[in-house]
């Protein structure tokens, strides 16, 4: 009866044997770099860990209380979802527009797209420093050159708590652009030209088109840049950082987005504690967020 | 500091240092990332507004008694070093220290038709020629700056220790724990500081993006800048400018003093903890400190070396020596943090129109929440 029981595998089993090894790779890699520091972050957040000692007291809810009472947090939650409810459409509709145009282009739409992608694979600190020199009060700044030479009154930009998130915003839509219009860019690209050819059979105009084939056929691009975007521009950080004075997200906190109030309670306070409390606050504002566009997004399929 | 390096290990045989710089921006965070997990440095070099988050932290150790005992250090060292005493005991040393001096620029003194050899003594006399020295465009915008504004620099110093001081009061309690801006003095100070750009129309913050920008590029005329900014401006060779004492108000001078220090991280222990404090010892040698002087202008720690005739009465050095004499070190326990909210106070009153009581008070009620925060366990 000791004959060799084990059966040879076949190949489809040895494939799937070797997906499984592949696929382990990034499961490690997700654990150790993205879930254990997110479940640390949770763990840090009932502590008043000061992140150069060694003690980390247990301090309970006690960070959560302090988080509703603290105006700044307020303010800068407040600031944040200002970038993402301006931010956002805007590069999406520019991003659209200018994609939609292309699209058109028989020659030269390489040039255009090389163009307008440009500023998105740019450095944002480089980026960032250059709009900031562009917003400078005169003599230095271009922008208020081009006022003075046109014999308009120059304004503060940076300077003001009422245009400074607003140069912000151009800054980050500028950047933004190139991404948005290259995955709609994709997403037209994708849809047949057969549906095109028998509406203009039909009759129907350029808008209806657009109205009727072209914006239903490019909503899964449409959910797809929305949920990203929102998490992109609900981390804004890096310009705010470099285009206030030593990135203090002034003035008086204007532009100061969640991200950098955690990295200055983090790196600069040194309240590790606290700053771990803020991203679990905005892990959960990106969680439910997402949550809800996916919702409303998959009740409308059905 | 390489140089010195070399020195150093020459002199003793069998030691290494090995030398590692961050921009200023990163060097908190960059320390307080490598520390905890022990890959940190033995001896630190860190700006003395910055101890007491360290001390906090746990992070330094006391320097031996054997070799620097309070009673050594307080004789020899300027008074503001006691910026890095802690329950007895420092916690750090500095090698230089650093003061306040009023920088002008002498070719824009003569295009205004001013002595180029006279500086101004008190503020009126500074407010006078700084409306002279302001040039502005036919929409008001400013061309040239009489007097430098940039408040994240060394200005919010001024403010706080000489004008404050000038007017009467004293920004904070003599153990520095309560804040006693917030009066009649506090107020007048602020008022004045802010007249300046707001009545006066001398400056602003952020012209040319800073003031040592605007002062390089010849477009700003007087500016109140440290020690540390002679080798940065000697570097344009087209600039002549000349450095003198802060100008008096009310008849009374006083200045801002600051030091970076070097620390022992807690961490060290052995032989290394020997090497580290040998290291220290040779930075804080006369020598070594007029060297630093002579190389890298910083000022001397120590007041004997300071007050030598050479170095007091320097064209360029001496007014920052002399102004050690009435010099305060601003006993910060959050450094950032107490800069952000002067800088705030300012916005709300330039920006926002709010007034000088209610910007003042607001700052020094912030500014009171920090102290009361880091001293509530001491």
């Amino acid at each position: 009866m000791a004959h060799n029981m084990k059966k040879p595998r076949t190949l489809a089993q040895k494939n799937e044997l070797w997906a499984y090894a592949f696929l382990c790779v990034p499961i490690i890699f997700y654990v150790v770099v993205r879930f254990y520091p997110t479940l640390y972050a949770f763990y840090l957040s009932f502590t008043d860990w000061d992140i150069v000692s060694r003690d980390m007291d247990f301090i309970g809810l006690e960070n959560y209380f302090r988080l509703m009472g603290d105006s700044v947090f307020v303010k800068t939650l407040g600031n944040t979802i200002r970038y993402v409810v301006f931010g956002l459409p805007i590069s999406m509709f520019l991003g659209f527009l200018l994609a939609y145009h292309i699209n058109y282009l028989n020659r030269g739409a390489d040039l255009y797209k090389t163009i307008y992608f440009m500023p998105y694979i740019t450095s944002m600190v480089a980026a960032a420093w250059v709009w900031r020199w562009l917003f400078q009060p005169p003599p230095v700044g271009v922008f208020n050159n081009i006022l003075t030479a046109l014999n308009l009154p120059s304004q503060p930009f940076l300077r003001s708590t009422t245009q400074a998130p607003f140069a912000v915003l151009v800054t980050t839509v500028w950047a933004d652009l190139g991404f948005q219009m290259i995955i709609f860019l994709a997403g037209l690209k994708g849809i047949s030209e057969q549906y095109y050819e028998a509406a203009r059979i039909d009759g129907a105009s350029n808008m209806q088109q657009l109205q009727k084939i072209t914006l239903p056929l490019l909503k899964p691009t449409i959910v797809f840049l929305v949920i990203t975007g929102t998490i992109r521009y609900l981390r804004i950080f890096t310009q705010v950082m470099n285009m206030s004075t030593q990135g203090d997200g002034g003035p008086l906190n204007s532009t100061k987005p969640l991200v950098l109030y955690i990295y200055d309670t983090a790196f600069r306070s040194f309240e590790m504690g606290y700053s771990a409390t803020m991203t679990v606050a905005l892990f959960c504002i990106i969680l439910i967020v997402t949550l809800i566009q996916m919702r409303i997004t998959r009740s409308e399929d059905t | 500091m390489d140089e010195l390096i070399k020195e150093f290990e020459a002199e003793n045989p069998g030691i290494k240092v090995s030398q590692q710089t961050f921009p200023y921006e990163n060097y908190n965070t960059k320390v307080a990332s490598s520390v905890p997990t022990g890959t940190g440095p033995n001896v630190i070099n860190l700006f003395y507004g910055w101890l007491p988050m360290y001390m906090d932290a746990g992070y330094l150790q006391p320097l031996p008694d054997s070799v620097f005992s309070p009673e050594k250090v307080e004789a020899e060292f300027f008074p503001l070093v006691s910026a890095a005493k802690f329950e007895g005991k420092y916690y750090a040393i500095p090698t230089a220290v650093r003061s306040l001096a009023l920088f002008w620029n002498k070719d824009l003194f003569r295009e205004a038709g001013l002595d180029p050899e006279k500086p101004p003594k008190t503020m009126e006399e500074a407010i006078e020629m700084a409306l002279k020295l302001t040039k502005k465009d036919k929409n008001g915008n400013y061309i040239q700056e009489g007097w430098g504004l940039q408040l994240n620099g060394q200005i919010y110093h001024w403010i706080r220790e000489t004008l404050v001081r000038q007017f009467g009061g004293t920004p904070y309690s003599a153990d520095g724990r309560t804040v006693t801006y917030n009066n009649q003095a506090g107020y007048d100070a602020f008022t004045y500081a802010t007249n300046l750009q707001l009545k006066s129309q001398v400056g602003m913050p952020m012209f040319m993006t800073d003031d040592v920008t605007a002062f390089k590029a010849g477009a700003l005329a007087m500016n109140i800048d440290g020690s540390f900014r002679l080798g940065t401006l000697d570097a344009v060779k087209e600039l002549d400018y000349g450095v003198t004492d802060i100008p008096t108000l009310n008849g009374i001078s006083s200045n801002f003093a600051s030091f970076w220090a070097n620390g022992i991280t807690s961490t060290t222990t052995g032989k290394k903890l020997e090497a580290s404090v040998k290291f220290l010892e040779f930075l804080t040698r006369e020598d070594v400190m007029a060297r630093w002087l002579k190389d890298i202008g910083e000022l001397p720690a120590k007041k004997e070396l300071a007050s030598r005739r050479e170095f007091a009465e320097d064209p360029q050095y001496g007014p920052f020596i002399r102004g050690l004499a009435d010099a305060h070190a601003t006993m910060f326990v959050d450094e950032a943090g107490q800069r952000q909210v002067w800088l705030d106070a300012w916005d709300q009153v330039v920006l926002n129109g709010m007034s000088i009581k209610n910007a003042v008070d607001g700052a020094a009620k912030a500014e009171q929440a920090m102290l009361d925060k880091y001293y509530k366990n001491k």
